[in-house]
């Protein structure tokens, strides 16, 4: 194994090298430094990266701990003390995040050395991660293309060997879909898994933190470290924690998965299709049970999601007036004007439009016909998963109706790009855990090769089984060995 | 349900805090519109005797010691402000 080789490898590969003493941890974080120099330039992934800091941390690493000594990514979102944390926001341009938030101070108390601060939309609100105040990132498969979103740099350098796993956030699909568009793994655990304490808020009751990994098993791994209850996030879950890797292996045979005859709509891509029945056959093949059902309100999923989640944004989004952090304009007259010029000058058009969109579903008069409505049919959409799982042990569907977009393609077009979340918005809004996992590949127009996301849910608290299916699946294809021609 | 068409992207801009460009509050009225008329369709749904969901996992009166701890130094607190002194953000005047 040559330094050049380390960055390839996954998690739970490069575990038993830094504990044997085959390599240090200062030489893994020499190399991924190489490795990113190398692919940085091609792909944008990155917001910022602090190579020394890394490596007095690396100096330190504790390799009996579970994750010693692993440099992971950090999506821009989430607080790592006294580095940037700017969500991709001219907002927050200036913004050092004053303490860690829980899941990294599990992370580092893990071992793991959160390394680099990924792309993304501004404020996690995107498919595309084409609304980052900073830059556009590419996706390593075809660099005419997006990575998928809001979690894109987070997916693009794990996809591209510049990171071995990263963290991102999943309020729609934010880590599902980039996950599917790079060809990698990613995981949204059920509301509540992961402490929300120190993850910038976009829409409290939708949003959770979770891994993007190369792997299953990586994927069991970052979850071991990141979850459970915490005093400061009175939404977590009080629930003990399992060894998510316990089920890694177990056959699958019996296992009921239901394919909801609402997920196969003629809006998927061809390709796409294909990829997904192959997978459905290949699941059966293992021994797992399947049959079609019905989640009746999942057209519904879409509508109620741009309502809750932009009325949730628009309050949550409030608190950057410019007083305490953030940017702050100069010379004006009164403070509506301090307000009304601080927020127009921090915040993208992306952000502004749901800020508007939330505000409006929230005023006197609409109120009830889209606020109270919404979280009327969410119920409806929860009951649906509710009857479903006593059916059924997991659903299965694309998690994106098409593979990645052109760059610029659906720009101009918001509710295109919203429409784009059909197959994962559902899972926020009931609270399931669900994951992404590669499933194939569609050839493009120009004979690039685009992966296709198989998407896994289970109902709430559920992840080790759904971790134990998908690995199953992994392991009987080599779709996760693929690596894009970089 | 409402008519979508009664969006005023001005007057909600307003509320919001946020200045809009004539540019902007143009696009908006229109991206904006679409998004709402595709939102009207909850309108069809029956969510008679529903109880709306806040979150999709009922929790309530969640609980913890009240007892003071380390957090912030002022000094801390103060790190990221745009303007501060003494010890204090400024702020913008907001009384005559």
């Amino acid at each position: 194994m040559t330094a050049a080789e380390l960055p390839a490898l996954t998690i739970s590969e490069l575990q038993p090298l830094l504990r044997g003493g085959a390599v240090s941890p200062g030489e893994v974080v020499d190399a991924l430094q190489s490795r990113i120099s190398e692919i940085e330039p091609q792909i944008d992934a990155y917001i910022a990266l602090d190579f020394e800091a890394a490596k007095h941390e690396a100096n330190a690493a504790d390799l009996s701990l579970p994750l010693g000594g692993i440099p992971i990514a950090v999506k821009d979102i989430i607080s790592v003390a006294g580095q940037r944390c700017t969500c991709a926001s001219r907002s927050l341009s200036n913004y050092i995040a004053p303490y860690d938030a829980t899941l990294i101070r599990k992370l580092k108390a893990a071992g793991a050395i959160p390394l680099g601060r990924t792309n993304m939309d501004e404020f996690a609100m995107g498919s595309s991660t084409e609304n980052s105040s900073v830059k556009i990132t590419l996706n390593p498969w075809d660099k005419s293309r997006v990575p998928g979103g809001s979690s894109g740099g987070s997916a693009a350098a794990v996809a591209a060997g510049a990171a071995f796993g990263a963290l991102g956030t999943d309020t729609g699909g934010s880590i599902r879909q980039p996950a599917a568009f790079c060809g990698i793994v990613g995981l949204k655990p059920s509301y509540g898994r992961v402490s929300r304490f120190g993850v910038v808020a976009f829409a409290s009751s939708l949003d959770q933190a979770g891994p993007l990994t190369k792997t299953t098993r990586d994927a069991a791994l970052l979850m071991n470290a990141i979850a459970g209850v915490d005093p400061q996030d009175s939404t977590s879950l009080p629930e003990p924690v399992p060894d998510y890797t316990q089920l890694l292996g177990r056959e699958i045979r019996g296992i009921r998965i239901g394919l909801p005859k609402e997920y196969t709509t003629d809006g998927i891509d061809p390709q796409v299709k294909a990829a997904v029945d192959a997978a459905v056959t290949q699941l059966q093949a293992l021994g797992a049970e399947i049959s079609e059902l019905s989640l009746p309100h999942t057209e519904y999923a879409v509508a109620v999601y741009y309502v809750l989640a932009t009325a949730e944004a628009s309050a949550n989004l409030a608190r950057f007036d410019g007083v305490r952090y953030g940017h702050r304009t100069e010379g004006v007259a009164n403070l509506v004007e301090h307000y009304e010029r601080t927020r127009a000058e921090g915040f993208g058009a992306e952000v502004k439009r749901r800020i508007i969109l939330g505000t409006y579903v929230l005023s006197s008069g609409y109120y009830d016909a889209f606020y109270l409505r919404a979280q009327k049919v969410r119920e409806l959409i929860r009951r649906d998963f509710v009857e479903a799982f006593k059916k059924v042990d997991l659903l299965i569907s694309p998690t994106s109706p098409v593979p990645a977009f052109k760059i610029g393609e659906r720009t101009a077009d918001p509710l295109q790009m919203y429409l784009a979340d059909i197959f994962t918005i559902a899972a926020n809004l009931a609270g399931i855990c669900a994951i992404s996992l590669p499933c194939g590949f569609a050839t493009s127009e120009s004979g690039t090769q685009l992966p296709v996301g198989l998407q896994l849910l289970a109902s709430s608290l559920d992840e080790a089984r759904l971790l134990q299916v998908a690995h199953a699946f992994e392991q009987s294809t080599d779709w996760h060995q693929r690596r894009p021609p970089l | 349900m409402a008519e979508t068409t009664d969006l005023d992207v001005a007057y909600v801009a307003r509320l919001a805090r946020l200045q809009v460009s004539d540019d902007e509050r143009r696009t908006f009225q229109a991206q904006l519109g679409d998004v709402l008329r595709y939102a009207a369709k909850l309108a069809e749904v029956n969510v008679q005797d529903v109880e709306a969901a806040a979150h999709a996992v009922p929790m309530f009166n969640v609980f913890r010691e009240d007892r003071p701890r380390d957090w912030f130094t002022a000094d801390e607190a103060l790190q990221n402000a745009p303007r501060s002194a003494n010890d204090l953000f400024i702020v913008t005047k907001v009384v005559e």
